[in-house]
């Protein structure tokens, strides 16, 4: 009896450590970009990459580790109203790391490459899809400049329809959470993307970033979207 | 680009245009929106402009509706050095203007009414951003004037904040929170609710108070802050916080005492030029 007893606290005590393993988040970090921050001049300044990078998504982080923290005390709490109300933030500061985080791997300065597309299945679709590069350009930088407010403008992979497709979201709200479409390239159109050196021209900067854009990493990701 | 005189007098008969001055300033003229005698004032100067080559390259600008951009009360360096004299040229001069250009489309072939009445149903007509981004920054500039001018609330506005706050130092933490925490573009106001008091609150991008279906305390508001990153962003950069302390050095208290005496506090919302 004594013996069953125990061997019973002990499963209790480890499906307990096992759930609050599950329970727990790893912390986010914000990650080292692919090149140096003047590396992607004259299309976006050093200024602006540093501050984006160092600043913007910095702040995501530090905030969604704040906000994790504390939805892990409400869920042990079971307090779900808490719960509830940290959704806001969780999707924000959360959402601002995801995207971000594709967007360093989404550009590339011109000597490793931005800006050029080779032949791949990539190509293929863009063509197939849209005709051609520069007409794809041009949708991409019309639905970004025309985002009200701050968002992002993405090329991206319906799954549903095995096909590309452009879409926009609002302030950070990240694409695949919240429309199930995986997002390949994505173009930031809050003003601090682009202020310092393009002022309120959105349209020079959503369309001189291409020169940037690092199509390998764009492919990666539709050849990944593609399989799952 | 060289104008002719002729051609200039022309364009000002017309009433339809709007003219770019030497000194960046943007003055449009639109039928009923600014007088026969201030539009030929101004092309005094732009003709003087044109024949020394120094008007912008740009086409002048036509604003084809009831909409005008009204001028700064002030120069771009007056609210030095809380807010920067090149953001509010490119505020007033570029992002401003567009709204009025994007409200005059988008009202293009209704009966005009003023860009106050313009608000009520703006999310219903589709007219939120542009006719909202007009309202909101016309009343945003009158709210402003340097630091010498700033001055301190009436006794009126002065007790209300009390009432309704505990304290001017209360008012401001609330303030101050809520700018900082508008997730995005958007505004935070002060204004008077429907039982008289004051309260705080917040809009996304270029929603504001007086809009039905505003998501935010309705409210009519006689003091607004432009929390979108163009607002401070050339000074400040991320530091929105900053922007939001260094603001309240420059509101013009006369005038946002006179839009709570005069027309929030007996229920009417705050007319503005434009």
């Amino acid at each position: 009896m004594q013996l069953a007893r125990s061997t019973l606290s002990t499963a209790k005590q480890s499906n307990a450590w096992n759930k609050f393993q599950k329970l727990s988040f790893s912390v986010a970090t914000l990650p080292s970009l692919p090149y140096g921050y003047k590396d992607l001049e004259p299309y976006i300044s050093g200024e602006i990459m540093e501050i984006h990078h160092s600043k913007h998504h910095n702040a995501y982080i530090t905030n969604l580790n704040a906000a994790m923290k504390n939805l892990q005390k409400a869920e042990a709490e079971s307090d779900l109203s808490t719960i509830i109300k940290l959704q806001v933030a969780i999707k924000f500061n959360g959402g601002g790391h995801l995207n971000h985080s594709i967007f360093w791997k989404n550009l590339a300065p011109t000597s490793s490459g931005g800006g050029v597309l080779n032949e791949g299945v990539l190509k293929e679709k863009i063509e197939s899809k849209f005709g051609s590069l520069e007409k794809l350009k041009d949708e991409l930088s019309a639905s970004s400049v025309a985002i009200q407010g701050s968002g992002w403008g993405w090329l991206a992979y319906d799954k549903v329809n095995k096909n590309l497709s452009i879409a926009t979201t609002s302030n950070q709200d990240p694409l695949e959470a919240t429309t199930g479409l995986v997002p390949l390239l994505g173009i930031d159109v809050w003003e601090h993307a682009y202020y310092l050196q393009y002022k309120n021209v959105r349209p020079s900067y959503t369309k001189e970033i291409f020169n940037v854009v690092n199509w390998k990493d764009v492919q990666e990701r539709l050849i990944a979207a593609m399989k799952s | 680009m060289k104008v002719s005189a002729a051609l200039l007098f022309a364009l000002i008969s017309d009433k339809t245009l709007a003219f770019v001055c030497p000194s960046g300033k943007v003055t449009m003229s639109a039928g009923g929106g600014v007088t026969r005698r201030e539009a030929l004032e101004t092309s005094a100067v732009t003709i003087a402009a044109a024949g020394m080559g120094l008007l912008a390259s740009s086409s002048p600008v036509r604003a084809d509706g009831p909409y005008y951009l009204p001028d700064l009360p002030y120069g771009y360096e007056a609210l030095e050095p809380s807010i920067d004299a090149a953001t509010m040229k490119f505020h007033h001069d570029k992002h401003h203007l567009a709204y009025v250009t994007n409200a005059n489309k988008a009202v293009s072939g209704k009966e005009a009414v003023s860009i106050l009445d313009l608000q009520k149903n703006a999310i219903k007509e589709g007219t939120r951003n542009a006719g909202g981004g007009h309202y909101n920054h016309s009343l945003f500039w009158t709210t402003l004037c340097s630091e010498s001018k700033s001055g301190s609330p009436s006794s009126a506005l002065s007790s209300a904040i009390n009432s309704s706050f505990g304290s001017m130092e209360e008012m401001k933490t609330k303030f101050n929170t809520a700018a900082a925490g508008v997730f995005g573009s958007g505004w935070a106001w002060i204004g008077v609710t429907k039982d008289g008091k004051l309260d705080i609150t917040t809009t996304p991008n270029q929603d504001n108070p007086l809009m039905e279906g505003a998501k935010c305390t309705p409210m009519i508001p006689i003091l607004g802050l432009d929390v979108w990153e163009h607002a401070y962003y050339l000074k400040y950069q991320n530091r929105r916080p900053d922007y939001i302390s260094a603001f309240w050095n420059v509101v013009n208290w006369p005038q946002v005492s006179k839009y709570y005496e005069e027309y929030a506090s007996k229920g009417a919302g705050v007319p503005v030029k434009g």
